[in-house]
């Protein structure tokens, strides 16, 4: 019986360990998305003037589609924070719920950006007419692209947790998304700051 | 459906289609080889699918020193070319080929040999020293090393299919752009160094893991071995460094397939910010190779001199400082920008800066001689090699940091000659001192200490001969990548020394190849059980040699620097262990080898523009990704009776000896 309770005891500390590993080292995985962040914003900062002929930021940023994206964002974070919440609280049902809300919200920002930047390119504003709009294209789209792969990777821990139950390895695999999560927030609010504000400034 | 592909892709010059069946044949003979000997499954069991440190860190050594091969090829290629294309001769090939030559020998050498060589060494000693059984995430482990295979297939699959870079190593614009390198040479370039790229990305995000959280009971960071703190150094910059190289790489694949102006010399795009960001990667690549080098020169030289290492806390703050330094020297590649006097002049003092903490480490080791009893051992003598030719490229390097002698020094053979100087005369006799020092190891047996020695000799004079010439080539004008000269410049004397050098060099290499053909043959005379053949000073000695796969049968503890010296001087006994540890480590898998072969066929794919190829492999590692996220019991348990049974062996063979 005593074994049989070391044994169990062994397993959970051997588990605990190898969450703090993963969350560390998902810490550093974060960290060297930033310095790839850094690069592109560094690299619109030095092409966001050369527009050759093109339009500027102003001529193409329309703050209210913006603004209304960011709070699609915003609040993703949020429901995506509740969920966390209530996986440490163990209650399954709230925790998918929130997630499904989260994915919702992700998605509709995703629908959003895409539709901005389809209607850029029918305006024949696409990344191929100047070296401002390749890197605004590239730099918002990375996010874009970092958000897509957030909403695939979200079905699949939504489904894990759906199957499995919110067990140790569940919790810790949603911990590492809602970090990923809020990170991809963080990197918006910069470009709505770096891109869109002093864009049309 | 087959994109850019087509016939025309397989026609080569006769010097490429001897290189291209000599690896077609080396790789039917491994496949004849592999049936006789009926290795098939040993192959896949023991080495495709496996995730233990040690074993992945052997097939990385393997894969560079085939690389070396290559890569020392394209060098000899080149000094010939150079040697003979004077005046009215044109020596032995077209230019373009010498152009797709350079490009591959830089690339080759830096990407797949030095970082093969040191991932290798961090793999299999890391573990060991830090009293660790495994590395933090032994999947993503494997799959940087295939990814690194796949990266080097397909820079070997340009020589045969197609055609490779003629950009130089680096590929800078507006050159590398699609209106001046309309073949698919740069694509080749780019996807292979993306995928080996985004492979030690994770190789570094795993070490700096593995060392910050995976060290044994008492192994405090100011007790780690130097070669570790060397590591974490490297790996610091690996993480921070590699994702500016990815960005770039990206931005140039876009330009050249999408049609943007990130570096194009029209549309407002800037070419010089491809030069900042290559750089900016580019110089702490310099360090990230370096480091471990060093961490491997402390170790080397504490134990041949039976000493202490001098100064051991200044060792580790200058690894710091040239980790943090080495992040504000990067503009010192181009100098002749433009960028201003002001620019130029705290970069050129940010340069001159750095060599002072390399100069602490220089003096350091030479204390940690002074008084000692050294032993002459093959590491030892490549370790006195690299003093000498170290100190001879960090002066001129430092030479180069003034920026008006940059003026006239820049793009010449004399920079060609100080990088060399710097890179092989420090990483790889580094690595070599290192393959000396590590092999037995993980085999059991040392390696020859005559055919190590020729070797040596045959490295260090051939590298004098080779490199001092291109110093006085520099100084009198030469610029690099040269493929021909008119005989009125007097420079062919010179580079027919040079050439000369370069065969020594390549006669060294052939030695270094026998040396390890030899020592296998003949391992009976040089076998040592015991574990500790150097009278050493740091836990992994401690294990039995070869090192059985799960490394510790009891985790030790450490009370001091130095712990397995202590241990045997009896200051701090490690136990003799009586019940053993519960050992849980990963099984095998073949995510890894799937992974490689998958994100080869993605860079094929997009290099001839074939979509599907692209797509449908993409497509097919997410699903693994998924699949294994879903995967249960991915470990097990090492039975008690297995790891009873491999340490009474072991200990019997250490008192037969």
């Amino acid at each position: 019986m005593n074994n049989t309770a070391a044994v169990a005891n062994d397993k959970i500390s051997i588990e605990k360990e190898n969450t703090n590993k993963t969350l560390f080292g998902f810490w550093l995985y974060l960290m060297t998305d930033c310095v790839l962040f850094a690069a592109l914003f560094a690299c619109y900062a030095v092409l966001h003037g050369n527009t050759f002929g093109g339009p500027k930021g102003s001529d193409i940023f329309s703050m209210p589609y913006i603004l209304a994206e960011t709070l699609l964002l915003l609040t993703s974070s949020f429901t995506c924070g509740i969920a966390m919440l209530y996986a440490r609280k163990n209650q399954k049902k709230i925790v998918l719920y929130a997630l499904i809300a989260t994915f919702i919200l992700g998605l509709s920002f995703l629908t959003m950006e895409l539709h901005e930047f389809r209607s850029l390119v029918i305006d024949g504003h696409s990344w191929r007419q100047s070296a401002f709009l390749s890197s605004y294209f590239t730099l918002v789209g990375t996010h874009g692209l970092h958000i897509t792969i957030g909403l695939f990777w979200m079905i699949v821990v939504s489904y894990q947790i759906y199957k499995k139950g919110l067990k140790e390895l569940s919790i810790k695999r949603l911990a590492l998304l809602s970090l990923f999560w809020h990170f991809l927030d963080i990197i918006w609010i910069f470009i709505f700051t770096v891109v869109y504000l002093m864009g049309v400034v | 459906m087959l994109g850019r592909l087509t016939l025309e892709a397989f026609k080569h010059d006769q010097i490429v289609m001897f290189g291209v069946m000599s690896m077609i044949g080396a790789g039917l003979l491994a496949v004849i080889l592999l049936t006789v000997f009926k290795k098939w499954k040993w192959l896949y069991k023991e080495w495709l699918t496996t995730l233990d440190p040690k074993k992945i860190g052997i097939m990385y050594i393997f894969v560079a020193i085939l690389m070396l091969l290559k890569g020392i090829s394209d060098a000899g290629l080149m000094r010939v070319q150079q040697a003979t294309s004077s005046g009215a001769s044109e020596g032995i090939m077209s230019a373009t080929h010498f152009q797709q030559i350079f490009s591959a020998h830089g690339t080759t050498m830096i990407f797949f040999v030095a970082m093969g060589l040191m991932f290798g060494l961090i793999n299999l000693i890391v573990p060991l020293q830090i009293g660790a059984r495994d590395v933090a995430f032994p999947l993503i482990n494997a799959i940087s090393f295939w990814l690194f295979v796949a990266g080097m297939l397909l820079i070997n699959t340009s020589l045969a299919i197609g055609e490779f870079s003629a950009a130089g190593w680096l590929a800078y614009p507006p050159l590398s752009e699609l209106a001046y390198s309309p073949g698919v040479g740069v694509d080749y370039w780019i996807w292979a160094l993306q995928i080996a790229g985004i492979g030690s990305l994770l190789s570094g995000v795993n070490f700096i893991t593995t060392i910050l959280r995976m060290r044994c009971p008492g192994m405090k960071l100011m007790r780690m071995p130097l070669f570790c703190w060397s590591v974490l150094g490297s790996m610091t910059l690996v993480v921070s460094a590699f994702p500016i190289l990815t960005v770039t790489l990206a931005l140039l694949a876009l330009d050249r397939y999408m049609g943007m102006h990130f570096f194009t010399s029209s549309y407002g795009g800037n070419p010089m910010m491809y030069v900042n960001l290559i750089w900016a990667w580019g110089h702490p690549e310099v360090y990230i190779l370096i480091l471990p080098a060093f961490g491997v020169f402390s170790e080397v030289v504490a134990t041949f001199s039976k000493k202490r290492l001098f100064g051991y806390k200044y060792m580790v703050y200058a690894i710091i400082a040239i980790t943090v330094l080495s992040y504000l020297v990067w503009l010192h590649h181009f100098f002749t920008m433009g960028a201003g006097a002001n620019v130029n002049a705290f970069f050129g003092i940010m340069t001159m800066i750095i060599a002072i903490p390399t100069g602490v480490k220089v003096f350091n080791w030479l204390f940690t001689m002074y008084r000692g009893r050294v032993k002459f051992s093959v590491p030892m003598l490549w370790f006195l090699g690299f003093v000498f030719t170290f100190t001879i490229g960090g002066v001129t390097g430092v030479i180069m940091a003034v920026p008006p002698v940059d003026f006239q020094l820049h793009n010449s053979l004399f920079l060609v000659a100080h990088f060399h100087n710097m890179i092989i005369g420090g990483v790889v006799f580094g690595y070599l001192a290192a393959i000396n020092y590590w092999f037995p190891k993980f085999f059991g047996f040392k390696l020859n200490e005559r055919l190590g020695k020729l070797s040596f000799y045959f490295w260090i004079v051939g590298f004098a001969t080779a490199f001092i010439p291109l110093y006085i080539l520099g100084i009198m004008g030469a610029t690099r990548r040269l493929n021909h000269y008119d005989a009125s410049q007097g420079w062919q004397s010179l580079f027919i020394v040079a050439a000369f050098g370069a065969l020594l060099i390549v006669i060294g290499i052939a030695l270094l190849v026998a040396q390890i053909i030899v020592s296998v043959i003949k391992r009976k005379q040089n076998i040592d059980y015991n574990g500790d053949p150097w009278d050493a000073r740091n836990l992994e000695w401690s294990t039995a040699s070869p090192v059985p796969f799960y490394n510790f049968a009891v985790l030790p503890e450490v009370h001091d620097r130095n712990a397995w010296w202590d241990a045997k001087h009896k200051k701090h006994k490690i136990t003799e262990p009586t019940v053993y540890d519960k050992i849980v480590l990963p099984k095998n898998t073949s995510i890894g080898f799937l992974i490689g072969v998958l994100a080869f066929m993605i860079g094929f794919g997009l290099v001839w523009h074939i979509t599907w190829l692209a797509a449908a492999p993409f497509i097919v590692i997410v699903c693994l990704l998924i699949y294994r996220s879903n995967q249960e019991n991915t470990e097990y348990t090492v039975p008690l009776r297995v790891i009873d049974r491999i340490e009474k062996a072991n200990k019997l063979k250490a008192q037969a000896q």
